[in-house]
C-alpha cells in the first residue's frame, strides 16, 4: 500500500518485501540482539514458566504473536499517537490483544486455556513487548515493525525453550511430559530396577526458579565467549 | 499536540477498544458457559475415573453430560449436614458459598450409582499459593475409604503447585487411604519429607510447600461439613 505512494526522494533506500534488511530484523534478535541474553528483558517470565517445556512453548508462541501484532498496530497508529500518553496507548493495545487471544482460546480450546490462562495474562507485563513498541514500532513502518516483533518474540521463545528443555530433563527426568528417567515403572529408565542407572537422582534444584537464573547466566557466558563483540555492549 | 486532541484521542481509543472487547466477550460467552459446565462435571467425575468403566479423556461433551444425568444422584446439604429439599447440587457454586457465613453455607454431594455400589463425591475448597484450590473426594460407601480424588486450581505454578492436578501420581497416592483412625476423624495428611502413617498420610510435592500445605488444610476442613450426614446414613 504505502510502497506505491512513496516519493522518489525517500526511494533511495529500496523498499523490498523481504530483503537483507528484513531478514536481519528477524534473525538478529534470535542471536546477536537476543532480548533475554543481550537486552536482558523478560527474565522474570523466563524463570517462572520454564520448569516444563509445554507451558514454555505456549508462552513463546503467545508472546511472539502479541509482539508481532502489537508492533504492527502501533506502527500503523504511530503518527496519530500523542507523545504524552504514548505508553498508555501502547499498554491498551497490548492488553487488548492479550485479552482477545485469551477469550478465543477459552471458547475453542477450554482445556488448554485452563492450563495456561495465567501465562497468557502474564505476557501483558512482559517488558519485551513494550520495549519493542517504544524502541522500534513508534518510528518504523508497519511491515518491518511486524517482522521486528516476530523476531524478538522468537528470540525470547528460543531461550525459554532451551532453558525449559534442560530444566525438565534434569529436574523431572522427562521431556514434554514423556517420562525418561525416574524411580518408577512409568519411566523409560526405571532407576529402581536398572543396574546401570541406579545411582541417578533427579536434581531438585532445577525445579526451583533459581536454577533458571543460573542457566540464563550460562547462556549469556556461552554467547559472549563465542561473539566477542557483545562483551562491551552492556 | 493540544490537550483537547489528547483527551479526544483517549476517549475514542478507550471507546473503540471497550466496544470491540465487549462484543468479543459477549459473542463467545455461550461457548464459555457450555465449556464450563462440561469441565465442571468432568472434574467431578475425574475423582472416580477408574470406576467409570470408560475413558473420561476420550469422552465427548455430550457423553459426559449424558453419563452425569443417568448415573449421578445429587443431594444438597446445609451447614448442619441436613439434606436441603428442592435444590440441585450442580447449581451450587463453591466459590459463592465460601463468601457466606459458615452457618448459611450449602454443600453439594454427588452420589455415583456404579456397578460396584455407590460412591460419594464431596466438594472441597481451600487456598493454594497464588489463589484458590479445590478438590472432589470420592468416598466408598463405608464413608471411610478414599476411592479417588481430583484436584483443580486457579493459578498454581505449573511444574510446581499445579502438579496436584497435572501429575497423576499425586492424586493416586490418596487411593485407599482412610479418613478415620480408631473411630476418630483424622482425614488424610499431606506430609513434607515423606509420609509415615501409610493409612492416613501422603507425600507432599517438592518445591510446592505452600500448595501442599494448602491441600493438607483443605483435607482437614473440607470434609467435616459432610460427616454428620454420613453418620445418619450409617445408622440406617
Amino acid at each position: 500500500m504505502a510502497e506505491t505512494t512513496v516519493s522518489p526522494a525517500t526511494q533511495t533506500e529500496k523498499e523490498e518485501w523481504f530483503g537483507k534488511k528484513e531478514r536481519k530484523l528477524l534473525v538478529d534478535p534470535i542471536d546477536n540482539d537476543n532480548p533475554v541474553t543481550v537486552q536482558v528483558l523478560g527474565v522474570c517470565s523466563a524463570l517462572a514458566v520454564t520448569t516444563m517445556v509445554e507451558p514454555a512453548l505456549i508462552m513463546a508462541i503467545s508472546v511472539t504473536l502479541v509482539t508481532g501484532f502489537s508492533n504492527l498496530i502501533i506502527s500503523l497508529m504511530r503518527k496519530g499517537i500523542p507523545k504524552q500518553i504514548r505508553m498508555i496507548v501502547q499498554l491498551v493495545v497490548i492488553a487488548f490483544l492479550v485479552t482477545v487471544v485469551e477469550q478465543v482460546l477459552k471458547a475453542y480450546n477450554y482445556e488448554v486455556w485452563n492450563k495456561l490462562s495465567v501465562f497468557i495474562g502474564l505476557s501483558i507485563t512482559n517488558c519485551i513487548v513494550m520495549g519493542r513498541l517504544e524502541a522500534y514500532a513508534m518510528a518504523n513502518k508497519p511491515w518491518r515493525s511486524f517482522l521486528d516483533g516476530i523476531g524478538n518474540g522468537a528470540g525470547y521463545g528460543l531461550i525459554l525453550i532451551i532453558i525449559a528443555v534442560i530444566r525438565e530433563i534434569t529436574g523431572k527426568g522427562a521431556l514434554m511430559g514423556f517420562k525418561i528417567i525416574g524411580p518408577s515403572a512409568d519411566y523409560l529408565i526405571n532407576t529402581q530396577t536398572s543396574a546401570l542407572f541406579g545411582w541417578y537422582q533427579p536434581n531438585g534444584l532445577m525445579v526451583l526458579p533459581a536454577s533458571a537464573l543460573f542457566l540464563v547466566g550460562i547462556l549469556i557466558w556461552i554467547q559472549r565467549s563465542r561473539n566477542r563483540k557483545l562483551v562491551d555492549v552492556s | 499536540m493540544s490537550n483537547r486532541y489528547i483527551i479526544i484521542y483517549t476517549l475514542i481509543m478507550t471507546l473503540v477498544v471497550s466496544v470491540v472487547l465487549a462484543f468479543v466477550v459477549k459473542g463467545l460467552e455461550p461457548m464459555h458457559v457450555a465449556n464450563e459446565e462440561v469441565f465442571k462435571k468432568k472434574e467431578i467425575l475425574g475423582a472416580i475415573k477408574e470406576q467409570l468403566g470408560a475413558d473420561l479423556t476420550k469422552m465427548g461433551d455430550k457423553e459426559v453430560l449424558e453419563l452425569f444425568k443417568n448415573k449421578v444422584e445429587q443431594v444438597v446439604l446445609d451447614a448442619n449436614g441436613k439434606p436441603v429439599e428442592g435444590e440441585q447440587a450442580e447449581k451450587i457454586s463453591m466459590a459463592a458459598e465460601e463468601k457466606k457465613p459458615e452457618a448459611d453455607r450449602h454443600y453439594p454431594l454427588y452420589i455415583f450409582k456404579g456397578d460396584k455400589g455407590s460412591l460419594y463425591l464431596l466438594s472441597l475448597r481451600g487456598m493454594g499459593l497464588w489463589d484458590k484450590i479445590w478438590a472432589t473426594v470420592a468416598l466408598q460407601d463405608d464413608f471411610n475409604t478414599v476411592a479417588g480424588i481430583s484436584f483443580g486450581h486457579v493459578a498454581e505454578t505449573p511444574g510446581l503447585g499445579a502438579e496436584i492436578k497435572d501429575n497423576p501420581n499425586f492424586p493416586k497416592q490418596f487411593q485407599g487411604k482412610t479418613i478415620y483412625k480408631d473411630g476418630q476423624f483424622v482425614s488424610v495428611g499431606v506430609i513434607k519429607g515423606g509420609a509415615k502413617d501409610k493409612n492416613h498420610e501422603v507425600d507432599a510435592i517438592s518445591g510446592a510447600t505452600i500448595t501442599s500445605s494448602g491441600v493438607h488444610s483443605m483435607m482437614q476442613a473440607g470434609l467435616t461439613p459432610y460427616l454428620p450426614y454420613f453418620e445418619t446414613l450409617k445408622k440406617k
